[in-house]
């Protein structure tokens, strides 16, 4: 069995989610290549060349690659799929873009955002925004799947795996890259941080969040949001948790006049601990914090920042 | 042009699912159903693209059994102009569903399909891409601007970073996000004028397509349930409880 992992990257650096698919890959067993598409991506590559347990490391540099639109990705790693039995990519935006494509040209189902591996051919699933966990056995003989970074310890980086020129060029020339505009942070990334404050509703305005940004530096925490606060324009889209937003798992999640709708539980509550600021006792956001405080969020958050 | 919207009748949002005692799947019966809301936000895009000028045709169309005609009329109501509905019984994989669709595109020659991002009951995110892949046409996904421009449609799309804009050429698939429009309400004369549009139902079977499973439900259970922890009375309590007793800080 052999397993082409899909890097997520900015052709500068490698993203932390890579590491986390490629310990899904890990879990079904066999040979694991990567591959990394990009344009002067060679950074990228050579760090993915550390990632533990990979052997070889596929290359494809052209300006066709540069921002990975998912027209020309979904051609590569169709001409590059006969080699392998699984492919595998992370359940980010750039993923879940491309690999669905993947899947049709290669006339299989993809199997979107697993958290466990079972057997080589049978991996396990949220679905109805987590409240139920499907068990799914695919029987198709290429597999593609998405990995959702929650479900996997990242693997080490100490490997050196040989890295390979390829030469494919895949432009459809349908599609165009216009501009990004991407939020600057020093903070660290939503998914990866070890901490996360999010601000709900009840923040009532965006400069409010200033009050979790002093308290995000001294955890160290990254600081998301509900739909609400984002939707109100508060912050912006990036930052929003849940189903539909990003999915986090970090030691210790904050949420401050956050209400706990399914939709937002969906993208946190298989954090290790949870904490609630909510003046609202009935929230159900309760139901799921391992400590509570019922409280005027603008009380206790300056008490909060001075006791850390 | 014309546009097409797919789309899908879930469990309502505010339903909170269970499994069944078996394990076998979820339960919904006597379960509130209604348009994926994804779905919703797609119709509204369309009709705001036909208000615009820009759109002359909107076709619904939605593949399930006979009761996802009311999500259908629900899209007439919103100002959909006429909707299929192609017939099954079966589950059928997000793959499947998009050749059925890929039928429709050829038939119709839309030049966009709007789609939503997701599904909320199974979560996949994946019917669009696979339907641009199997159309050759370009895609703009999780949109939350869309723009179009001549013979191209420019897409704003939320991405993990923040925002990102692709240009399309036409005919292109578009997969709406949530801050892309906010729905209208269906009037009450437009409800009852969704009534007499047209609605036209095709067998599954018809379009000459395998639509055998790709993929064995093994079982479903229910998350790990979190139990309610404990209420603090200060801050300083909070954090002693944080350092000492989960030493996450
Ligand atoms: C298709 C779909 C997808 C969705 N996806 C997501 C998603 O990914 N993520 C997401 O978050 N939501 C999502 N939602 C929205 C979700 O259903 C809720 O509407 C949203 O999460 C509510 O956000 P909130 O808790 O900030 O706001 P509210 O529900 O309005 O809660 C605000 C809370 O703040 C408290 N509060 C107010 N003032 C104070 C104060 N001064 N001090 C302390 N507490 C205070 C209140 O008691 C209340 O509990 C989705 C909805 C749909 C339909
Ligand atoms: N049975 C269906 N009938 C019509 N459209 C569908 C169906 N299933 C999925 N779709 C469309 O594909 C989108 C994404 O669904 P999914 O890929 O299943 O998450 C939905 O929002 C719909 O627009």
């Amino acid at each position: 069995m052999a397993i082409l992992v899909i890097a997520e990257h900015d052709n500068l650096s490698l993203k932390a989610d890579t590491l986390k698919t490629v310990a899904a890959a890990v879990a079904i067993g066999g040979d694991i290549n990567v591959l990394v598409a990009g344009s002067n991506c060679d950074a990228a590559a050579q760090e993915a060349a550390k990632a533990a347990g990979v052997s070889k490391v596929l290359v494809a540099d052209n300006s066709a690659f540069e921002h990975q639109l998912a027209e020309n990705m979904g051609l590569l790693v169709t001409e590059l799929a006969g080699d392998y039995s699984h492919i595998l990519a992370s359940a980010t935006t750039t993923g879940k873009n491309f690999m669905p494509r993947v899947a049709a040209l290669l006339d299989v189902a993809q199997i979107s955002e697993i958290i466990a591996v079972e057997s080589t051919d049978t991996f396990v699933r949220p679905i109805y925004a987590g409240n139920a966990i499907a068990t799914v056995q695919s029987l198709d003989a290429t597999k593609v799947i998405t990995v959702r970074s929650t479900g996997f310890d990242a693997v080490a980086t100490d490997g050196s795996a040989e890295v390979v020129a390829l030469s494919n060029v895949t432009d459809a020339g349908t599609s165009a890259f216009v501009n990004a505009e991407l939020t600057v942070s020093e903070r660290p990334d939503l998914g990866a941080a070890s901490v996360v404050i999010s601000g709900g509703r009840g923040m009532q305005n965006g400069e409010n969040f200033k009050l979790l940004e002093g308290i995000a530096d001294k955890l160290g925490a990254a600081i998301g949001a509900s739909r609400a606060a984002v939707d109100a324009g508060f912050v912006p889209n990036d930052m929003q948790v849940g189903q539909t937003g990003k999915i986090v798992a970090p030691d210790l999640y904050i949420a401050v006049g956050i209400s706990g709708a399914i939709q937002h539980l969906a993208g946190m509550k298989d954090s290790k601990v949870i904490v609630a600021i909510n003046k609202d006792a009935e929230a159900p956001i309760f139901q799921v914090a391992d400590y509570g405080i019922v409280a005027d969020l603008f009380d206790v958050l300056p008490e909060l920042e001075a006791a850390l | 042009m014309k546009v097409l919207v797919p789309i899908k009748r879930v469990i309502d949002y505010n339903v909170k699912v269970r499994v069944k005692p078996d394990n076998s799947n979820v339960d919904l019966t006597n379960v509130k159903m209604a348009i994926n809301p994804f779905c919703e936000i797609a119709v509204e895009e369309a009709v705001r693209l036909k208000e615009a000028g820009v759109a002359t045709e909107i076709i619904a169309v939605s593949i399930g059994s006979k009761s996802c005609q009311e999500q259908l009329r629900t899209a007439l109501a919103l100002g959909a102009d006429r909707a299929i509905q192609i017939d099954t019984e079966l589950t059928l994989d997000s793959i499947n569903i998009a050749k059925l669709l890929q039928k429709v595109v050829d038939e119709e020659q839309p030049q966009i399909v709007l789609l939503g991002k997701q599904a909320i009951d199974s979560d996949n995110n994946q019917t669009g891409q696979m339907l641009g892949a199997l159309t050759s046409m370009p895609q703009g996904t999780f949109a939350s601007i869309v723009k179009v421009e001549g013979d191209k449609v420019n897409v704003t799309r939320e991405v993990d970073g923040g925002l990102q804009t692709v240009a399309l050429n036409l005919p292109a698939i578009i997969t709406t996000d949530l801050r892309l429009n906010e729905p209208r309400y269906a009037s009450l004369p437009n409800i009852m004028k969704a009534k007499r549009k047209p609605l036209v139902v095709k067998a599954a079977e018809e379009f000459g397509i395998d639509l055998s499973p790709r993929s064995n439900l093994v079982k479903v259970t229910p998350p790990a349930v979190r139990e309610a922890g404990v209420i603090v009375e200060t801050i300083e309590e909070l954090v002693e409880k944080l350092r000492n007793e989960a030493k996450v800080i």
